[in-house]
């Protein structure tokens, strides 16, 4: 992970993967229950001969539009567009695509209101039972259960330079080390990187970046959609892919086994 | 950033002084409580004030942790807590009967590692969602935790999305789980099995949140009212059923666990 290439001004953001990598693309908004939340953006695409549902995290590509998007850390209502637009994918059989870079999900006096936990819990239960395949691509930062609410998923895919984790390297070194500025060496110890996820088995592919992915993005872009339709003729052959999912997630962990 | 969070409070604002006719949503009296002034309990000591005397037996007891990441540091201190609290992990968990009913238990405790949740903590809350689908029993979870465990990383991240799916093949046998939220609820607990359950109880004055509060206080650059995050904030915003308080816990448990036996219809 090199942080110059993860942070670099010109790293794509989800509206330039969505016009890179699907022929065309409607966004659809709003969690019917609330609002419609910008750190979030979800519609219909076409990728080859298949309507997909799209949905990822925004982090916006310039300040204005970045503080409108909230640095793509989403609200519960946010989670909430996510869930419908996935159940809405079920309903017509179309395979979830979802695009993950976000620092995590927003810390917030009316995320709280609204209950970020359930919204996010909520996602994590109803995942792990639709009955279309969902491939994820990682292409930034993956903050904890942010992050996951849009990845309990069937293939996952991470940008090599991406990370993801379960808390910021930075508030793991202020919480056990009383020292935000070690937060290199947590990162080092919470094996947050693309490589590390890997052998962890919980991203499948890594995909190559060639020095930093704002130097071509055209090029990272046709390798994705090359392995997004991949994942997805995978789906199609796969039978129980539902219990398949469930058993990709039961098996993490490792513990020792004493009398 | 600051100018978001001025926008935001300010659309919040109005929350408080809408003109609906929806009657409130606690009596004033329970918004007074603040913090609870109730103590933490240990695991065994919340077993036996729930369970039926001697119905209580321990499952899934032999799994430790490992030290997944090799995590600095991190060895000693559960083998310490071990030795200390006498406990395996930040969980309890086994059959046992309530009122009569057998159920389920699992108790999550505080003094091990905050209740953090890590694989050991994923993999006993899991085995017991598993076991309550296959032998249709009902669940009840007490949950205080901080979260995550960050010692064990990414696995600790994913026993979140685990534990999740085991709550909803339980849910698919059509079997009942409660969360009951004790002292505290936060973080990826939160965010996972402990807002999943068909009801939700919460003990009085304690902590429910997702994000730390001096995470939050520490981005608006304010102190937070009191109030913020409590059990009354969460049934305030419709995230818990019930506020319970402890010696009317046992009761209203029973009373859950024999009418979800009787079913919603004769037979």
């Amino acid at each position: 992970m090199n942080k110059s290439i993860l942070y670099h001004k010109d790293r794509p953001v989800i509206d330039d993967w969505i016009d890179m990598i699907f022929e065309d693309f409607l966004e659809l908004h709003g969690d019917r229950f609330y609002g419609d939340d910008p750190a979030i953006i979800g519609g219909l695409a076409r990728l080859g001969n298949s309507a997909v549902t799209v949905i990822g995290t925004a982090k916006g590509r310039k300040t204005k539009e970045s503080i409108a998007r909230n640095f793509g850390m989403p609200h519960p209502e946010g989670y909430r567009k996510s869930l419908r637009l996935m159940k809405q994918a079920e309903k017509f059989s179309r395979p979830i695509i979802t695009i993950v870079d976000t620092p995590g999900a927003f810390c917030g006096i009316e995320a709280e209101e609204r209950g970020q936990g359930e919204a996010i819990a909520r996602n994590l239960m109803e995942m792990i039972t639709l009955k279309v395949p969902i491939l994820t691509v990682f292409t930034g930062e993956g903050g904890s259960g942010g992050a996951l609410a849009l990845a309990v998923s069937d293939r996952i895919y991470m940008l090599q330079e991406a990370m993801y984790s379960v808390i910021s390297p930075r508030g793991c070194a202020s919480i056990l080390w009383k020292d935000p500025s070690r937060e290199d060496e947590a990162a080092r110890q919470l094996k947050i990187t693309a490589s590390d996820l890997k052998q962890f088995g919980v991203i499948d592919e890594i995909i190559p970046e060639h020095g930093g992915v704002h130097l071509h993005p055209q090029k990272i872009a046709a390798d994705i959609r090359h392995r997004l339709l991949s994942g997805l003729n995978w789906a199609e052959q796969t039978d129980d892919l539902v219990g398949t999912r469930y058993r990709r997630f039961r098996r993490f962990g490792e513990w020792e086994e004493v009398n | 950033m600051l100018h978001m969070f001025k926008k935001a409070r300010y659309i919040s604002v109005p929350h408080e002084n809408r003109e609906t006719p929806y009657p409130p949503a606690v009596e004033p009296k329970a918004t007074a409580v603040t913090k609870s002034s109730l103590p933490r309990l240990s695991a065994p000591e919340r077993i036996s004030m729930t369970a039926d005397c001697d119905s209580f037996l321990e499952t899934d007891r032999g799994i430790i942790s490992s030290n997944p990441l090799g995590f600095e540091g991190y060895s000693e201190k559960t083998s310490m807590l071990r030795e200390k609290t006498g406990l395996q992990d930040g969980v309890v968990s086994g059959y046992c009967r309530i009122g009569g009913v057998p159920a389920l238990i699992g108790v999550m405790d505080s003094r091990f590692m905050m209740g953090s949740m890590g694989s050991v903590v994923g993999e006993r809350f899991t085995r017991l969602f598993e076991r309550g689908a296959d032998e249709l029993l009902p669940i009840v979870l007490f949950c205080a935790s901080g979260g995550a465990r960050m010692q064990e990383g990414i696995l600790s991240l994913m026993q979140m999305a685990k534990v999740s799916a085991a709550v909803a093949r339980h849910h698919e046998e059509g079997q009942l789980y409660v969360a009951v939220l004790t002292d505290p609820t936060t973080g990826g607990v939160t965010a996972s099995f402990a807002m999943l359950g068909d009801i939700i109880l919460a003990e009085p004055g304690v902590t429910i949140g997702f994000a730390g509060r001096r995470v939050i206080e520490g981005t608006l650059k304010a102190r937070l009212p009191e109030t913020f995050q409590t059990s009354e904030f969460s049934l305030e915003h419709g995230f818990a059923d019930r506020i319970v308080p402890r010696h009317e816990m046992k009761d209203t448990l029973k009373k859950l666990l024999c009418w979800h036996r009787l079913g919603g219809h004769e037979v």
